[in-house]
């Protein structure tokens, strides 16, 4: 007899993408995207109090991200913060019970409810609609 | 404080960010991005009491929704009352180091204390 723990899959197991569909998917990118925020946003506060350097302070620091390096970093900062505003719109809907279906009698093969096309093309739209704010980021950024 | 009333503090910081952050930006895109971080132009915007709000009310409301938010992914990870309160704790000491931080910037800047 297997003890009941052999059957833990532990974090690995939660963190299956390819088990749930893109609903996990969302899971991730929503939680990693936000811990990028956080970080960007700790070190926008710390960038932006060199301007109490006076001016030679503030000019090194534009010098020091107008870095090709920053840029992509700001660009994904773009992508995480658009992804994380559309999502999380879907999020706060769904626990107020919007786009989650109506309840009904759990047969077989037990679909839930909630996870339903409109939340899915929600999702996807999240995600274009990010890589559409990064294209046009770069663009201001970069001068294309 | 129950975790519903946490939650909706969540949500209600993150809708009143959107636009406040969206404010934010087109400050930087209205006068072309570049020109807009000159020193003069950023110095210009601290001193002006409307913006310097916006921006202390943005700093409280994104630290309550970040550091939130980073407690909510550290209970998921884990559970425990001693781990539980030491996150809890932990976060909201970050959350009130980082408003004093950020709001040291916008008061000193607004004064002219630079």
């Amino acid at each position: 007899m297997t003890a009941p723990d052999d059957n833990r899959e532990g974090i690995g197991g939660m963190a299956n993408p390819g088990r749930y569909g893109i609903e996990r998917v969302a899971y991730w990118l929503m939680r990693l995207s936000g811990l990028g925020l956080l970080v960007y946003f700790i070190a926008h506060i710390h960038e932006t109090s060199s301007i109490l350097q006076g001016e030679m302070g503030w000019n090194e620091l534009m010098e020091l991200t107008s870095m090709p390096e920053l840029h992509i970093v700001l660009i994904m900062v773009i992508g995480m913060c658009v992804f994380h505003t559309v999502n999380g719109i879907r999020v706060m809907l769904g626990h107020g019970g919007v786009g989650v279906g109506k309840p009904t009698r759990p047969d077989y093969p037990y679909t839930p409810a909630s996870q339903n096309y409109r939340h899915k093309i929600t999702i996807y739209s999240a995600i274009v609609l990010a890589a559409i704010a990064m294209i046009y980021g770069s663009t201001v950024l970069f001068g294309v | 404080m129950k975790e519903s009333h946490i939650m909706k503090i969540h949500y209600g910081t993150a809708l009143a960010s959107v636009g406040l952050v969206a404010v934010h930006i087109l400050m930087r895109m209205a006068d072309g991005y570049a020109e807009s971080l000159q020193y003069a132009n950023v110095v210009a915007n601290y001193q002006f009491l409307p913006y310097a709000g916006l921006l202390g009310i943005m700093l409280i409301l994104l630290s309550v929704h970040g550091f939130n938010g980073l407690r909510v992914i550290l209970l998921e990870l884990r559970q425990g009352p001693t781990y539980e309160k030491a996150v809890s704790y932990g976060c909201v000491a970050a959350m009130i180091g980082l408003i004093a931080y950020g709001m040291r910037t916008i008061v000193m800047v607004h004064m002219g204390m630079i």
